[in-house]
């Protein structure tokens, strides 16, 4: 078997994908990706939905978002809702292992 | 093959309304979604519960289920008894969005892969589909970070063979980390996930980068935590002491008269990228013990000359 080295492509703040780009990536319609950025779920940069450009983290949003809508049939409200808070809680979980070995010291 | 007992997993009773099965799915479903639970095994206990409701939701299986008595144990070997289905009659389809793709051998001798959603085994002229995605989580050392590696990631994926029958292939892929990546940041390889339909196009392979615990350091995005100890005298005086980072040791300067827990900032020393990551060196000071006749006469002695009361502001 040939090792082939395959690079991909990092998806972080300074990636940039179109709605396109965005809906093709989550297998779904342009329509449920603006429904998202009117939730406020997304906040992609620029004015008309065909100039929106969507950071390589809102893809990660985009499909967590999509998972929770379909598997706990959450409506997007909640799921805007349950986003932030899985988000803060993460946070605030990363801040808890600091101070908890912290005090072993 | 283990036989499931389903309303074992749902935690409801045989007797159990079409009601009570819902609720207790739904309950259940947000406890161990993969995306909301931190539990270790909630990817598992998410997929058997997936499985259990399509079973126990639609009457139709859940009957054929019920068939089988009520002496089984999950756990236990399990082969279907002949014919043990006759007189049932399913509705084709099933797939609600829960990943049918997953469920167990001991689901489909039940039921078969016909109830699994499209995008599985029926091969439909005419129908182009997008190939699913795929997810894989890549542990990485916060070095890698620093560095760049690669990665050789076996993954396991279904397929459908020459006759029709499902099997895993299992497959390695070198991959590239780039330098500069972030705990949770993930990495997409286009056209590795599983082969389209017709003409559809291959889907994609998502990869989770994700640090090993550092004995060190910790991390937080891109800026990185390190606990310095330093001693009293350090702190007060003020010294030049060794510091390590991921990137090598570096000479840091303690200023004088720091305090516990300060924190130091040593700009871009963090995990690279645009823009790099800080590293914080959080002072501890740290204190000689008292076990030598001379470590206590000094200890005595700074008791006598300074008069330091570190409760003034207590009140006591």
């Amino acid at each position: 078997m040939t090792e082939i080295t395959l690079t991909g492509v990092v998806l972080d703040e300074q990636t940039e994908l179109s709605l396109t780009d965005l809906s093709q990536a989550c297998s779904t319609s342009t329509e449920w990706v603006i429904e998202l950025v009117q939730e406020g779920v997304l906040e992609p940069v620029g004015g008309q939905p065909t100039q929106w450009r969507f950071s390589g983290t809102s893809l990660k949003r985009a499909h967590t978002a999509m998972r929770l809508q379909t598997d706990l049939k959450i409506n997007l409200a909640g799921v805007a809702l349950a986003l932030d808070l899985i988000e803060e809680i993460e946070t605030m979980r990363e801040r808890l292992h600091r101070f908890e070995k912290d005090d072993g010291i | 093959m283990d036989f499931k007992d389903y309303y074992k997993i749902m935690g409801v009773e045989r007797g159990a309304s079409q009601d009570d099965i819902k609720r207790a799915y739904r309950k259940l479903a947000r406890k161990y979604h993969p995306d909301v639970s931190k539990e270790a095994d909630a990817e598992a206990r998410f997929k058997d519960l997936g499985e259990a409701n399509a079973v126990l939701k639609d009457p139709e299986k859940r009957a054929a289920y019920d068939e089988l008595g009520a002496n089984w144990k999950a756990g236990q070997e399990f082969r279907p008894p002949p014919d043990w289905d006759a007189g049932f009659e399913f509705s084709g389809g099933g797939g609600d969005g829960a990943d049918a793709a997953a469920f167990s051998d001991f689901f489909e001798s039940l039921f078969g892969r016909g109830f699994q959603p499209a995008g599985g085994a029926r091969q439909e002229a005419g129908i182009h589909a997008h190939g699913e995605d795929h997810h894989a989580k890549v542990l990485i050392d916060l070095e890698d970070a620093y560095r760049g590696a690669s990665r050789s990631i076996a993954l396991r994926a279904p397929e459908l063979d020459s006759t029709g029958h499902v099997r895993t292939r299992t497959r390695t892929l070198n991959v590239k980390i780039p330098k500069g990546v972030k705990q949770g940041q993930r990495i997409r390889l286009s056209g590795q996930g599983s082969p389209g339909m017709g003409k559809g196009q291959a889907g994609d392979l998502y990869l989770e980068i994700e640090f090993n615990p550092h004995r060190l350091f910790r991390v937080e995005g891109r800026d990185i935590y390190l606990e310095l100890p330093v001693t009293p005298w350090e702190a007060a005086l003020g010294a030049t002491v060794k510091a390590p980072t991921p990137d090598g040791p570096v000479d840091l300067k303690i200023p004088k008269g720091t305090t516990r827990g300060r924190k130091l900032r040593l700009q871009k020393r963090g995990i690279p990228g645009q823009p790099p990551g800080d590293l914080y060196v959080e002072v501890a000071i740290t204190l000689p013990p008292a076990e030598s006749d001379a470590a206590r006469e000094l200890y005595q002695k700074m008791q006598q000359d300074l008069a330091y009361d570190p409760r003034s502001k207590l009140g006591v």
